[in-house]
């Protein structure tokens, strides 16, 4: 180990992450669990729940979004799929000696319109400035509680359950690569940043009795995927065909040479449920803001020996693998 | 296209199959074919008379290991900052990577067209900065360009690392291993450039009919009915699936910039060593833009990796899978070989796509 480093892989929310984690700093932590899930309930405050993500996103400003909304709808999306609707954030800024107080105040504003929006205030804070070269320009740390909704059991992946999206996918990671400096061609995608929150309380509203949600983020719908069938020892096998990407994504994707399931996403909710909830769940989706373009999109099975596949839309199957992790850099 | 019009194209492939009455050995030469095979899942579509071997069009992974480690000697440079392609960067080297390199420091950059490196000199003229030019026919070109663009704006901090490959020489190559091949898929974007007759005298020579065909897994399937068709009629020859894309004669001004500053040469290859005239080399005119001469890299002995069958896959001698390291140790996060890291690289697709 003495030997090994950290590469820009172990950040991309794939396997090298997974490992990074479970190897090396959840033995170093002393931690009896065997991952550090996204929220936890906090030890001894039954309901509450609590969570805290970083943001390094590189340009700071994307279509659709900067890195002061991201901020926000990172960690509140976090708490909404471990069921819990948000109800403060705490900001910690690392600000770049030399940065403009204009992309400071902007960043801010923006970010405080977003945390009322979501009915978070930001309650406490920190600010600290480096020299000029030791960050660039601004990073973020969000942490946020959240109240557990009570009919959110969440109880798990079963058997047969149904896959559904919130809507399109892709767009988060296609928008900000698309602006990074050298890459800046002509797309017009918008990053999709924005609280999943109403997505889940419209499910919870319909009393549908959700099994599983995650935001697809980092490693995209393909990371969900398989870490859920890693969990649940269960298989998923996806449909092409019925998976929502914008044409305009899908072309980006194929210029950039990236397949869209792996691509991040900042305002998609999957949901897992049962099948005869799938239908009600879809119209319950297609109901909130954000959730017009919802999906079915595939079907939880026993474990085969593959635990992801995608069923293409000439009726070839393929696998979904973990994804490695480095391919979009800086992009939350 | 919809599911019915992909399932009457499957059925001709069946049918065609059928009348041949054998395996029929279609070798992908792309590497983008055999990313687009992967991803479309279309082995499980096809019949089983189909063996469907991936030839040695995947750019990164045919790079010698001794350019490889070239690459590794000018990232180590303080003064020279490295522009490449994202997949060439977790390639093995013997000891290292452009990845483990660049988090020791060195100044590596991943960047999506050579046009970036130039203007990436452009703006720093300070720092060096070397493009590493690895691929076929379809990328040479455009990095030609950058080099007549660099001197005619008097860009003087700019240079190629130029290892550029030729494809039909390497097709040829494939046959002369004694590798069975009943038909070639051609890379649609190569034929672009240098038109389908390019093929024409390694089809009649060996009786291999080659289709020039798409990266649509519906191009993908096409080509293979059309190669399946002409197999069943014995009917060698160079055709184009590509049609809205390949013309006759290719692409005169793409192939006219990229001769102006490169000429064919010698190439080594890894899986099938050095292949005369299957490579492409600076004109001495444009020798200050040869980061090779520019930074008097010193030779390299010849080195393998150890364990790596890489070039038997490659010489479509041997299976991903057949592959003693596949998926144990040898994987895409910790890959002892270029076939498992490219994205085009067939040991990476099985193991990827299944």
């Amino acid at each position: 180990m003495a030997d090994e480093q950290i590469v820009m892989a172990h950040g991309g929310g794939g396997a090298l992450t997974h490992e990074l984690l479970t190897e090396t700093i959840l033995p170093a932590l002393g931690s009896s669990s065997y991952r550090l899930p996204d929220a936890a309930d906090l030890p001894g405050e039954a309901g509450l729940v609590f969570t805290t993500d970083a943001f390094v996103v590189k340009p700071l400003f994307f279509r659709g979004g900067d890195i002061g909304s991201l901020s926000v709808h990172g960690t509140v999306n976090d708490l909404a799929v471990s069921g819990a609707k948000p109800i403060a954030l705490t900001m910690t800024l690392v600000l770049e000696e030399g940065l403009s107080l204009e992309t400071v105040e902007a960043v801010t504003a923006s970010a405080g319109a977003a945390a009322r929006a979501c009915g978070a205030p930001i309650v406490a804070g920190d600010t600290k400035v480096v020299a000029r070269g030791e960050a660039d320009e601004l990073f973020i740390t969000t942490a946020g509680v959240g109240r557990r909704v009570p009919e959110l059991t969440l109880p798990g992946l079963r058997d047969g359950d149904r896959v559904l999206i919130s809507g399109p996918i892709a767009d988060h990671g296609i928008a900000v690569m698309s602006q990074r400096e050298g890459i800046d061609f002509q797309t017009r995608v918008r990053s999709d940043s924005a609280p999943v929150w109403p997505l889940v309380e419209a499910l919870v509203a319909a009393g549908i009795d959700v099994h599983a949600m995650r935001d697809p983020t980092r490693g995209g719908l393909a990371a969900v995927c398989a870490e859920f069938a890693e969990d649940y020892g269960l298989s998923i096998t996806l449909h092409e065909e019925d998976i929502p990407v914008r044409p305009e994504t899908a072309a980006a994707c194929s210029i950039l040479g990236l397949d869209p399931l792996t691509v991040a996403n900042e305002g998609k909710l999957t949901a897992f449920v049962a099948a005869e909830d799938a239908d009600r769940a879809l119209a319950a989706l297609r109901s909130a803001p954000g959730g017009e373009h919802a999906a079915v999109i595939g079907v939880v099975t026993a474990r085969r020996t593959v635990p992801v596949t995608l069923r293409t839309r000439f009726g070839g199957q393929r696998l979904v693998e973990m994804p490695y992790g480095e391919d979009l850099p800086r992009i939350c | 296209m919809d599911r019915q019009a992909s399932d009457a194209i499957i059925a001709r492939i069946a049918g065609a199959t059928e009348a041949v009455g054998r395996t029929i050995r279609i070798m992908e030469v792309c590497g983008t074919h055999t990313h687009a095979i992967g991803r479309g899942g279309l082995r499980a579509v096809l019949p089983k008379g189909i063996a469907l071997i991936s030839g040695p069009g995947c750019p990164v992974c045919v790079t010698s290991q001794r350019d490889v480690e070239r690459m590794l000697l000018l990232a180590d440079r303080g003064d020279v900052t490295v522009c490449t392609f994202g997949d060439m960067i977790r390639v093995p080297g013997v000891t290292t990577s452009l990845e483990r390199r660049r988090a020791n420091g060195a100044d590596v950059r991943v960047v999506y067209s050579p046009t970036d490196a130039l203007e990436l000199a452009a703006s720093r003229p300070e720092r060096e900065v070397v493009f590493l030019g690895v691929g076929f026919e379809t990328t040479a070109p455009g990095i030609a360009a950058t080099v007549l663009q660099a001197q005619s704006r008097g860009i003087a901090n700019y240079s190629v690392y130029a290892c550029h490959k030729l494809i039909v020489p390497a097709m040829e190559a494939v046959l002369s291993e004694g590798s069975r091949i009943d038909g070639f898929l051609t890379p649609g974007h190569v034929s672009v450039i240098i038109g389908p007759e390019a093929y024409e005298a390694l089809s009649q020579t060996h009786g291999i009919p080659c289709v020039a065909t798409g990266f649509e897994p519906t191009d993908v399937l096409e080509g293979i009915a059309q190669l399946v068709e002409h197999v069943r009629d014995r009917r060698p020859g160079s055709f184009v699936q590509y049609r809205r894309a390949v013309r006759p004669g290719g692409n005169r001004r793409a192939w006219d910039t990229l001769m102006r500053v490169f000429a064919i040469a010698d190439a080594e290859w890894r899986g099938l060593g050095n292949i005369p005239e299957s490579g492409l080399a600076f004109r001495p005119e444009f020798a200050a833009y040869d980061a090779v001469t520019r930074f008097d890299l010193p030779e390299v002995a010849p080195v393998s990796l150890a364990g790596c069958r890489c070039g038997d896959v490659l010489k479509g001698a041997i299976e991903p899978q057949e592959c003693p390291h596949f998926g144990r140790p040898c994987t895409p996060r910790n890959p002892l070989g270029p076939c498992m890291v490219s994205s085009e690289g067939s040991c990476a697709a099985r193991y990827k796509y299944g």
